[in-house]
């Protein structure tokens, strides 16, 4: 991985460097307009935050089972960033919402269900950060429960009556936005893995850190 | 499995006649559930007409509140007299401790729920009797899904510092689908003319998050548990 850095740093910052000429360019939808490249925004880190969510549960689950401290350490850099692409979700959908819906937030499941996968991983950080020694395998737990909340969320919008787009949205798209989409999908994946190996980094040098310590200290 | 279920009964009745022995946890926790409705009325009721639909609400944030109350209570017990790793230490199935406890805040939850239901029905005009059987079939759903939970984590928070407050940080975000299944289905059946295919929606959306929340609970609560 640590070859493969500095080269998808670079991609990263092209693809972000040119993604609002893309979008710009992409065609206008019909009765939105502008609002729509929200879209661009929205949807990847939305698919993001699945992902990572389910990261830091299949990461919590090795922990729990298998005992293996990495997996831990991958388990809180995937639990950060469900955070951090949960609020850019949250924060960008009202944005859309407010103009398509004419309000910020609708009590249905998707907004629903997705706000509560976002609480749930703020639970699982509050949880790592004040629950004391030992709080791991608590936070682990959370993760799990988190992850299966994930199909939840997925499928609520399919099933339930409600206000939000449908996922099928997504294969659905005209041509000249497909292109977009997929184009802002690749820099948002590929910047989530530069940030959850960089955090996973930071996890083990304080490990070693730690062990160190406390090699010094006997 | 004959074994495992001797386990749970056992834990339970041990669990029970501790209870009973000072009804130190009942009796607070009903009389919270009682006031947390008293509180309720005050706000929501206005020049003697409740607010309409509050009711299936207020029963439903009653429970979840009494039974966080319930559960951190229990376990604290078990803390304070340094029992739990007596219990970890008995050559029996985690599990098995796991389904014991939880039949134990079961009861305490139906006891809780026995009193709040009625007074609901009293302050808040709920047609309890509506539809009974729908009644019960929810809060047993909803209140299996809630404890399920709730035992793991509460459980798990013997060891944490600041556990009072990360109890209900943890268990509400997971808890809440349980809540609003409650709440939807109970409303359901509080309207003028019930909604009986709305209510069994509801009974069997809850019965779906049961499955998965007590197999997960089953299964994660043996390697929780071992330190």
């Amino acid at each position: 991985m640590s070859r493969a850095f500095v080269p998808l740093v670079l991609i990263a910052m092209v693809l972000f460097a040119s993604a609002p000429l893309v979008v710009a360019n992409a065609p206008f939808e019909q009765t939105m307009g502008l609002v729509q490249k929200i879209f661009y925004y929205h949807v990847p880190s939305a698919m993001l935050m699945f992902v990572s969510a389910l990261v830091c549960g299949i990461a919590s689950a090795v922990y729990l089972f298998r005992r293996s401290a990495e997996a831990d350490r991958v388990a809180v850099a995937a639990g950060e960033l469900v955070v951090l692409f949960g609020l850019i979700v949250l924060v960008t959908g009202p944005l859309w919402a407010r103009k398509a819906w004419g309000v910020w937030w609708e009590w249905d499941a998707r907004l629903t269900s997705s706000l509560l996968l976002w609480m749930m991983f703020v639970a699982y950080l509050l949880v790592r950060r004040f629950g004391g020694p030992g709080s791991e395998k608590l936070a682990g737990a959370m993760a799990l429960f988190g992850m299966a909340n994930v199909p939840f969320v997925y499928v609520s919008v399919n099933y339930w009556r409600t206000l939000h787009p449908k996922t099928s949205v997504v294969m659905t798209l005209v041509p000249g936005m497909r292109g977009a989409f997929w184009f802002c999908v690749a820099a948002f994946a590929i910047l989530y893995v530069l940030l959850l190996t960089l955090r996973k980094r930071l996890e083990d040098r304080r490990a070693t850190v730690e062990q160190l310590y406390l090699a010094v200290g006997e | 499995m004959k074994q495992f279920l001797r386990v749970a009964w056992v834990v339970m009745r041990k669990d029970l006649t501790v209870e009973m022995r000072s009804r130190e946890i009942v009796y607070t926790t009903v009389f919270f559930a009682a006031s947390c409705v008293l509180v309720f009325a005050f706000a929501l009721v206005r020049e003697g007409r409740p607010l309409e639909d509050a009711s299936a609400g207020i029963l439903w944030i009653s429970i979840a509140f009494a039974g966080t109350l319930g559960l951190g209570r229990t376990f604290e017990r078990e803390r304070h007299t340094e029992t739990l790793r007596a219990l970890m230490l008995a050559p029996s199935d985690r599990p098995a401790i796991y389904v014991g406890k939880l039949l134990g805040i079961l009861v305490l939850m139906a006891v809780v729920e026995a009193v709040l239901v009625p007074m609901v029905g009293l302050l808040f005009h709920a047609p309890i009797f509506a539809r009974p059987h729908w009644l019960a079939a929810l809060l047993a759903a909803g209140t299996l899904g809630f404890a399920s939970v709730g035992t793991l984590f509460a459980a798990m928070l013997v060891r944490a510092r600041s556990r009072d407050v990360l109890l209900p940080v943890l268990l509400y975000p997971i808890t809440i689908p349980v809540i609003i299944a409650g709440v939807r289905g109970t409303a359901a059946i509080f309207q003028a003319t019930p909604d009986e295919p709305m209510a069994r929606f509801w009974v069997a959306l809850l019965v779906f998050f049961d499955a998965v929340f007590v197999t997960l609970s089953l299964w994660t609560f043996e390697p929780l548990m071992t330190e």
